[in-house]
């Protein structure tokens, strides 16, 4: 196995495109290392983009929004205040991945693009409509998330490419966003299901915007155009929250597993969403 | 296949090594540089018997390449004692019998030290979530978690 550690993002493009064989990008490694070590891939080429300067960042963009490099760990993000007041469930979604010892290393943008159904962060970045930022051969192209995992373990990034940068847009005036998932331990363990809400106010305090996504019930995260719709013109009281409970466990096409079964996955992420939403409710100012 | 030629800080001195590119931290510290204090339990980043801290980030060295080390920092268990002063977390460690078979406490040591470091009055919930990825068999935790708090309010008043 041939081991790259490039200092330039270009660099690294070079050595992806022009890598024969099977070729890995080796970001916080929390996925990827562990696939290694049991032999599950034998790569060619590891590509280290921890050595590029730019991609260790948190900046803000000129928009106000914020530019996540993708060797950024968890543990950099929550300890970035700033960060974690303007959007508060993406950080603590990428807070729950793992140990803290795994999330001194995970990356979002690694989580993104190791694809699993069950990615704690991803369904917060959807909620929150993160961009990821792709460098490759033809140059720079911007995806949104939902759009990056194409089923488990496969993306839509093209041979050469890799996500460099995660782009958070700002944070909206009266606008929140949470992220929960059900795990049967408080730690350590893997999303069951997982809903992240984004949502923003009218100056009357009814909610004028909304995403919500959901993890772990179906082969991608899903973004539910529904649940938005069910949330638009609401003051989140009873009948809003039960609709959105029932478009987000209809929405869910989950698989039963040593984990969850379809109906409890089902059932338990229409609570999660429902949670969720008034969590994103509270931090856009809403009254509880 | 040729190696990797690493030069790195291992517990504050210069270390150099050669490691295979797929070689992991872990084996590196144990098979090449004598330093088994760090254990393999799981590889896979579960149990954290092999916690170390890279600049001052804990992390496991079982989920980090040997090669990644070149021009860090890393601190094992074996720098924890000064000599023959055992760290406190490692004197409370004994004294509250926060142990049985051992195998964890290197990486549980290392773990609660980093902790120490960013909070020096963590309560019980911050300690156990912070080694929530420090699995023991034995103990049940409950006298990890005291022997942790009690080293810190020794630390606490001695400083």
């Amino acid at each position: 196995m041939n081991y790259q550690a490039p200092t330039s993002l270009d660099a690294a493009v070079d050595i992806l495109a022009g890598a024969s064989g099977d070729c890995h990008v080796l970001a916080g490694g929390t996925d990827l290392l562990v696939r290694l070590n049991s032999e599950m891939i034998a790569p060619d080429t590891i590509v280290d983009i921890k050595r590029i300067e730019s991609l260790r960042t948190i900046t803000r963009e000129e928009d106000g929004g914020w530019r996540i490099g993708a060797a950024v760990s968890s543990a950099e993000m929550g300890e970035h205040q700033e960060l974690a007041a303007a959007w508060p469930g993406v950080v603590e979604a990428a807070a729950l991945i793992g140990s803290t010892q795994v999330q001194g290393r995970a990356t979002v943008a690694g989580n993104l693009c190791n694809a699993s159904p069950a990615a704690d962060s991803v369904p917060a970045m959807v909620a929150a409509g993160a961009i990821a930022r792709i460098a490759g051969p033809g140059g720079i192209r911007d995806l949104p998330v939902e759009k990056l995992p194409t089923g488990p373990g496969r993306t839509a990034l093209e041979r050469g490419e890799l996500v460099a940068s995660i782009i958070l847009p700002p944070r909206a005036p009266r606008s929140g966003d949470a992220y929960l998932r059900f795990t049967p331990r408080t730690e350590m363990d893997i999303a069951v299901a997982g809903c992240g809400v984004w949502l923003q106010l009218d100056e009357e305090g009814a909610i004028s915007d909304a995403r919500v996504a959901l993890g772990a019930v179906a082969p991608t995260v899903l973004l539910v155009a529904e649940a938005a719709h069910a949330l638009r013109g609401t003051h989140m009281r009873d009948g809003a929250q039960q609709q959105l409970e029932a478009v987000c466990s209809a929405a869910a096409r989950p698989i039963t597993d040593k984990r969850g079964t379809e109906y409890f996955r089902s059932h338990v992420v229409g609570v999660l969403a429902r949670r969720a939403a008034c969590i994103a409710y509270q931090r856009a100012g809403g009254a509880a | 296949m040729s190696q990797i030629h690493v030069t790195t800080k291992i517990n504050g001195e210069s270390r150099e090594f050669l490691c295979e590119a797929d070689e992991s931290l872990l084996h590196v510290l144990r098979d090449r540089l004598g330093l088994t204090g760090a254990k393999e339990g799981c590889g896979t980043g579960d149990c954290g018997a092999c916690s170390v801290t890279v600049d001052g980030r804990l992390v496991c060295s079982c989920l980090m390449l040997g090669a990644e080390a070149e021009g860090r920092e890393i601190a094992t268990i074996e720098g924890m004692a000064e000599g023959e002063q055992l760290h406190p977390l490692q004197r409370k460690f004994i004294e509250m019998a926060a142990l049985q078979c051992g195998i964890c406490t290197p990486g549980i040591l290392v773990a609660a030290k980093s902790l120490l470091e960013r909070n020096p009055d963590p309560s019980e919930e911050e300690a156990r979530y912070w080694l929530a990825g420090n699995l023991c068999r034995c103990t049940g935790y409950d006298k990890i978690i005291r022997a942790v708090l009690d080293a810190a309010r020794e630390m606490r008043e001695a400083s």
